[in-house]
């Protein structure tokens, strides 16, 4: 599939805001749970803040895949059956819910802060689930249709939330930098489990159409003559990342560095130094985009077998 | 329940790409609009088409066989692009089974295509709305043309009648008739989508000679010529003809 960087930066901006919510959504449950009210105002404040841009930011790049962006309203009908009209209601419902979450804390209402945000953690696994799904439910995209991919994206999202929140913490919270970074460790560490366990599971594939079913003949030995098309058409852009095998080698390299082992580090020798916490969000997050950027370039769609040879 | 479809014969497909322009001509020309194009006689042409005619080459040299290959929306009867649309505008019509999509509400998202394991969707890249293979939708109903006429453009326009069109539910249409006695089968069977448009496989007309029908069985002496002539006097079948 072609990378859309529409798409990766939808994906990742909002699984870092959802991260972030959700780190900040603990730390208050887990105060609330020992009867304490200590988060500072500030902290929560741009916490929500920063959930909302990023996220936001997700949103408004989405807008950019589709061809027709007025008719977005739409996309919230057939919720019934698909998974992106799904994750197009979670997504501004979670905005709305953190809004009212942030709100509610600033004016003080600690009790109607803690439902609303209650809620705005449920909508949040929502759309992570959502998200993950719109590409594990396409069966036929063997590398995405896999539980990993939604395990994926809500380990990987609130790892770079959690990372986003130590750093934010260390600037205005200073005692919740630690167990953050301790959190931000431990479920990156998990994410780059799964995530290497999906590269195990798509690197031994077996792709189950071949060109014996794609034009019905049994033959092993098939080949394409002509496509049909001499300047190429949709299917070889949409579906055909057409990078060397060198540079998709490249980028999968790279973010099996930035995703976790390099802010792994960074958050080991960070302390609490807001600078080197948030560069380890950036390098994190750097990672993230190489890392969704190689999920799309390895799909391998089987309409590409129809596509092989232009004339 | 109707469903309607095409039945491909390979058989008799001479990849010709009459199909392609007839298809490319009329559904360019319809209400819905024009069917977009870039470079159309300069370098890389490029542009929105339902239908395609492709062409693979099938074993090793010089083993080898030629086979044309138009490829268009199959009208899935499971069609995994509908239930992803998030608007609604990729639909299946209930009453003859064709997959449609609604121009006015589709957003270009692009996902159904992603759906769709056979390619069959293609992108405006002017009017960025998702297009593919109506089944000439706007043709097969139209009262205004002489019923023989009410065909899609491809069917009408194969000079070789490789193209068969109509109601793959009844048992005794045409083109059920092919699928059920040439062995019409599917395209990629193993998404369980089940296509409707079918295609006939390559049939191939052979004669199989046995040794003894190359040795003439009432001469084991191999010895060729006039057989010696009875006499006369000897018993015959029918007193015409001697033994």
């Amino acid at each position: 599939m072609r990378p859309a960087w529409s798409v990766i930066l939808l994906t990742t901006l909002i699984g870092a805001g959802q991260g972030l919510f959700l780190a900040l959504f603990a730390a208050d449950a887990y105060d609330a749970a020992r009867g304490q009210a200590s988060l500072a105002p500030v902290f929560v404040a741009v916490s929500v803040a920063a959930s909302l841009v990023l996220v936001g930011g997700g949103l408004l790049a989405s807008f950019f895949h589709l061809g027709h962006p007025e008719r977005a309203w739409r996309s919230a009908a057939m919720w019934r059956t698909s998974w992106l009209s799904r994750e197009v209601i979670a997504l501004p419902l979670f905005m709305v819910l953190v809004a009212a979450y942030g709100a509610l804390h600033w004016m003080s209402r600690l009790q109607d802060a803690l439902v609303a945000g209650g809620l705005a953690a449920l909508a949040c696994i929502a759309l992570f689930v959502c998200t993950g799904m719109i590409y594990a439910c396409l069966k036929f995209l063997q590398e995405w249709h896999s539980p990993l991919t939604v395990v994926n994206f809500i380990l990987l999202g609130s790892a770079s939330g959690l990372t986003a929140a130590a750093a934010l913490a260390a600037w205005l919270h200073p005692d919740l930098a630690r167990p953050y970074t301790a959190a931000a460790l431990i479920v990156g560490a998990l994410g780059y489990l799964t995530r290497l366990a999906s590269l195990v599971r798509n690197a031994r594939l077996r792709p189950k159409s071949t060109l014996a079913t794609a034009i019905g003949i049994k033959h092993p030995k098939i080949v394409q003559i002509a496509q049909g098309a001499m300047g190429g058409s949709f299917n070889t852009r949409e579906f055909f990342h057409g990078r060397p095998r060198e540079v998709v080698r490249a980028v999968r390299w790279t973010f099996l560095a930035l995703v976790f082992p390099l802010p792994a580090l960074l958050l080991f020798a960070a302390g609490s130094s807001v600078w080197a916490l948030g560069a380890a969000f950036l390098i994190q997050y750097a990672g993230l985009l190489a890392e969704r950027w190689y999920f799309f370039a390895e799909a391998k769609h089987p309409q590409n077998l129809y596509y092989q040879a232009i004339s | 329940m109707t469903q309607l479809a095409l039945v491909i014969d390979l058989n008799v497909c001479v990849g010709c790409h009459a199909c392609v322009t007839s298809c490319k001509q009329w559904n360019t020309s319809g209400e819905a609009g024009y069917l977009s194009d870039d470079n159309p006689y300069g370098k890389d042409p490029t542009g929105t088409f339902f239908n395609r005619v492709q062409t693979f080459e099938v074993g090793e040299f010089p083993k080898t066989e030629t086979v044309h290959f138009p490829k268009s929306c199959l009208h899935c009867e499971d069609p995994p692009c509908v239930p992803v649309c998030p608007t609604g505008a990729s639909y299946k019509r209930a009453e003859d089974g064709i997959v449609l999509v609604d121009y006015d509400k589709c957003i270009g998202c692009n996902y159904c295509s992603w759906a769709c394991p056979y390619g069959a969707r293609e992108i405006d890249e002017h009017q960025k709305v998702m297009k593919k293979c109506t089944l000439c939708v706007d043709r097969i109903y139209d009262t205004k043309l002489p019923e023989a006429d009410r065909k899609p453009a491809c069917v009408m326009a194969c000079p070789t009648s490789a193209r068969l069109f109509g109601d793959i539910h009844d048992p005794d249409a045409e083109v059920s008739r092919a699928i059920r006695d040439n062995g019409g089968y599917a395209l990629m069977p193993e998404w369980g989508t089940q296509p409707a448009n079918h295609y006939l496989p390559r049939r191939k007309t052979t004669a199989e000679i046995h040794p003894d029908e190359l040795t003439r069985q009432d001469n084991p002496l191999k010895v060729d010529g006039l057989l010696p002539r009875p006499a006369s006097s000897e018993p015959a079948l029918d007193d015409v003809t001697s033994w």
